[in-house]
């Protein structure tokens, strides 16, 4: 068993120290950890938190960002945001979805919660235009493009402590980030300074300020508050199965670990036979000794 | 596979069977009598391991394929309708992404393990040459794999090692061509990758086939190094190796399920959740964690053509270290200078993964440098050198002999 044990700690540490350090641009400050509610082995999203997030994202950086892996039907899928089908029937219903009539022609219609949600702007070239040279990144998968590097040894804690959040750690860093640029500091145009930026210089204007957002439940409305909400949004958007996936590891965790047990005794009995010789050499009767 | 066969088939269909096609007596001598030395050690369970891990990535990849659509356009989105649409698509592609990182750490622990004991030392030079053909094309399947994410990691990693061919003199240009379908990566790329990454795993699975077959021949190697003397030295596979086996790979299973439920992208690059856009470089392009070792030792070498002969060679040397090795003792129990060089050859191995994460400059050149001497000197200097002037321990008579010798006074 001693030998198991370190087998698995050498296994480990191999995994550990080969891994890659998620790369990214020198010089860039980490973010603050923030504590999210979906983090850890029984990790959960916050269904307030994702539906003021899901506001956030409605009013403020749907204007801009599309986020087109997301049909409105999904706002009601187990594990999310939790709104009800009839509220999703008619929040897609006050988007306009462009389609071809019975006729072949180009037409508008009410959307449906089988459709996607509608991007800001037709196509690449015209978020670019419209932004300064540079489009808004889809925000599908947002939370999970993103990171920063955790640097020898903290990325192999990682492991351990399950620190999965860099990319909310990120983006909530990055919406609470916008300072003053420091004196000399060579700002190109249409560039913003933020801090946790890598280079600091951001295209993207500071997008949300103290209470721009109001909220249907009364929750505090703080620029840092804003920003964790649709934090937490996004990495639904981007991991929507996470509850489960967690929920799923717990059970199969718990299986593995009685199982591996019993196979552990089921191994001492049997090779019993076989090392009956260590009695031996200690001087003992093998046939009067048990497991 | 060792001598005739004791299989007495029970039900009369079996023994109609038998008579016809003995696959019964195949499976009863290769998997339930076959002879294994008594005293194997956990580190000889990864075989088991490894045969599982290729299970469940042919398993999960037929499934995953099932909703996979290999075009340029649509192949990110495609993975993404599996992470989000496809009933427990998010369990088949996770398990499908780390079961690629587990299979190529239990193969890399077979590996190590083999070189320890000395495994690959006469008569088992070709059973060791076949698991270096397995190294490779493990090392191709999962390349592929990787590229038909179709994040920006998978394209610019496809753009960086199908540009190594461009080194070779006079036709490397021509090849890269060839290799890409068109003069860049594009979409023929991405359709003959999915192609030969479904082919691969079961040219693997032949291979495996091979080993064991070359195994089973042989018989297995031992922590003491010798060979079975007597019945005293074996026990059957069954149940003796079967349940050693099944204990360690439910503990890698654990391991394996940290990773796939908890952790699922902590292997993974960032990068690779932006869809792929040849216009747009990463700031880093850093291949998988278990390609880094070959990585670091390119990029140490300042000419391009030698940085890729290099790489080849890591990989091919594998190939010779039975000849290499002069040595006539095989355990590094009973080696005692070779144990030190031994270790020092895993800390430059890993030690060199870790620099392949690292930008190419600074210390981090010099550091890798001297790995990547070291690696070399190991297979080409020392192993040679070390089997004609290390004095070694006494061998013991027999396993038994050993196992009885490890329970003295002095304790395991």
């Amino acid at each position: 068993m001693k030998r198991a044990i370190l087998a698995l700690t050498v296994l480990g540490a191999t995994v550990a120290v080969a891994a890659p350090a998620s790369a990214q641009l020198s010089e860039q400050v980490p973010p603050p950890r923030q504590s999210w509610s979906f983090a850890g082995p029984f990790g959960r999203y916050d269904e307030a938190q994702l539906q003021r997030g899901f506001k956030i994202y409605k009013e403020v950086c749907s204007n801009c960002h599309s986020m087109n892996l997301l049909s409105f039907r999904n706002l009601a899928d187990a594990g999310g945001p939790g709104f009800s089908e009839a509220q999703v029937e008619a929040l897609a219903a006050t988007y306009k979805i462009k389609d071809l009539d019975d006729s072949g022609q180009p037409t508008e219609r009410a959307g449906r919660p089988a459709d996607r949600f509608p991007a800001p702007f037709p196509n690449e070239a015209a978020a670019k235009a419209a932004n300064g040279g540079t489009a808004p990144p889809d925000m599908s998968t947002l939370a999970k493009a993103r990171t920063y590097q955790r640097g020898f040894p903290w990325f192999i804690f990682d492991i351990f402590t399950q620190y999965q959040e860099q990319g909310p750690d990120y983006i909530h860093a990055i919406l609470t980030g916008y300072k003053e640029a420091p004196k000399g500091f060579p700002l190109p145009p249409n560039g913003h300074y933020n801090e946790y930026f890598p280079g600091h210089a951001i295209a993207m204007p500071p997008p949300l300020q103290d209470g721009q957002v109001t909220f249907d439940d009364g929750a505090p409305n703080k620029l840092n508050d804003e920003a964790r909400d649709v934090a937490a949004f996004l990495m639904w958007a981007a991991e929507p199965h996470l509850v489960q996936r967690k929920r799923v590891g717990f059970q199969v965790m718990i299986f593995l670990i009685v199982f591996a047990g019993l196979l552990y005794f089921t191994k001492k009995k049997v090779w019993h036979e076989v090392e009956k010789p260590r009695e031996l050499a200690h001087g003992q009767d093998p046939a009067k000794t048990s497991i | 596979m060792s001598g005739p066969s004791t299989y007495q088939p029970q039900s009369r269909f079996l023994q109609w069977l038998e008579k016809r096609l003995p696959i019964g007596g195949l499976i009863h001598s290769s998997f339930v009598t076959y002879p294994t030395p008594r005293n194997l050690n956990y580190w000889w369970t990864f075989g088991g391991i490894l045969s599982f891990m290729l299970g469940v990535q042919i398993i999960t990849g037929i499934v995953l394929a099932m909703h996979y659509t290999p075009h340029v356009d649509m192949a990110f989105n495609s993975v993404e309708g599996i992470m989000r649409d496809v009933n427990y698509g998010w369990l088949l592609r996770y398990v499908h992404a780390n079961g690629a990182s587990m299979f190529f750490l239990a193969a890399y622990i077979h590996m190590f393990r083999g070189m320890y004991y000395g495994s690959y030392k006469e008569p088992r030079e070709v059973l060791w040459i076949l698991g270096v053909i397995l190294l490779l094309l493990m090392i191709a399947t999962g390349f592929m794999g990787y590229v038909l994410v179709w994040g920006q990691m998978s394209f610019w990693a496809a753009t960086v090692i199908t540009n190594l061919f461009s080194a070779i003199p006079g036709v490397g240009e021509a090849i890269v061509t060839w290799l890409w379908g068109g003069y860049a990566v594009g979409n023929p790329t991405l359709n003959r990758f999915y192609s030969l990454h479904y082919l691969l795993p079961f040219v693997i699975a032949g291979v495996v086939v091979l080993h064991v077959w070359a195994l089973h021949v042989v018989g297995q190697n031992n922590p003491a190094g010798i060979e079975p003397r007597s019945g005293k030295d074996t026990v059957p596979f069954t149940p003796y190796a079967t349940v050693k086996d099944s204990f360690m790979l439910a503990c890698f299973c654990i391991v394996f399920a940290w990773f796939v439920f908890y952790v699922p992208n902590f292997l993974g690059h960032a990068d690779n959740y932006i869809p792929a856009n040849p216009a747009v470089t990463p700031s880093e392009i850093v291949p998988e964690w278990y390609y880094l070792p070959f990585y670091a030792i390119l990029r140490s070498i300042p000419n391009k053509l030698l940085g890729v002969i290099a790489l080849f060679s890591s990989i091919a040397i594998l190939a010779f270290l039975p000849w290499l090795d002069t040595s006539r003792v095989r355990s590094a129990r009973y080696r005692p200078l070779y144990r030190q060089f031994f270790w020092l050859f895993v800390i430059a191995s890993v030690g060199l993964g870790w620099l392949g994460s690292k930008p190419p400059e600074g210390i981090y050149v010099i550091i890798s440098r001297i790995f990547t001497f070291y690696y070399f000197a190991y297979f080409l200097i020392i192993l040679p050198l070390l089997g004609i002037f290390e004095k070694t321990r006494p061998l013991p008579n027999s396993i038994s002999e050993s196992v009885l010798g490890e329970m003295g006074p002095r304790g395991a």
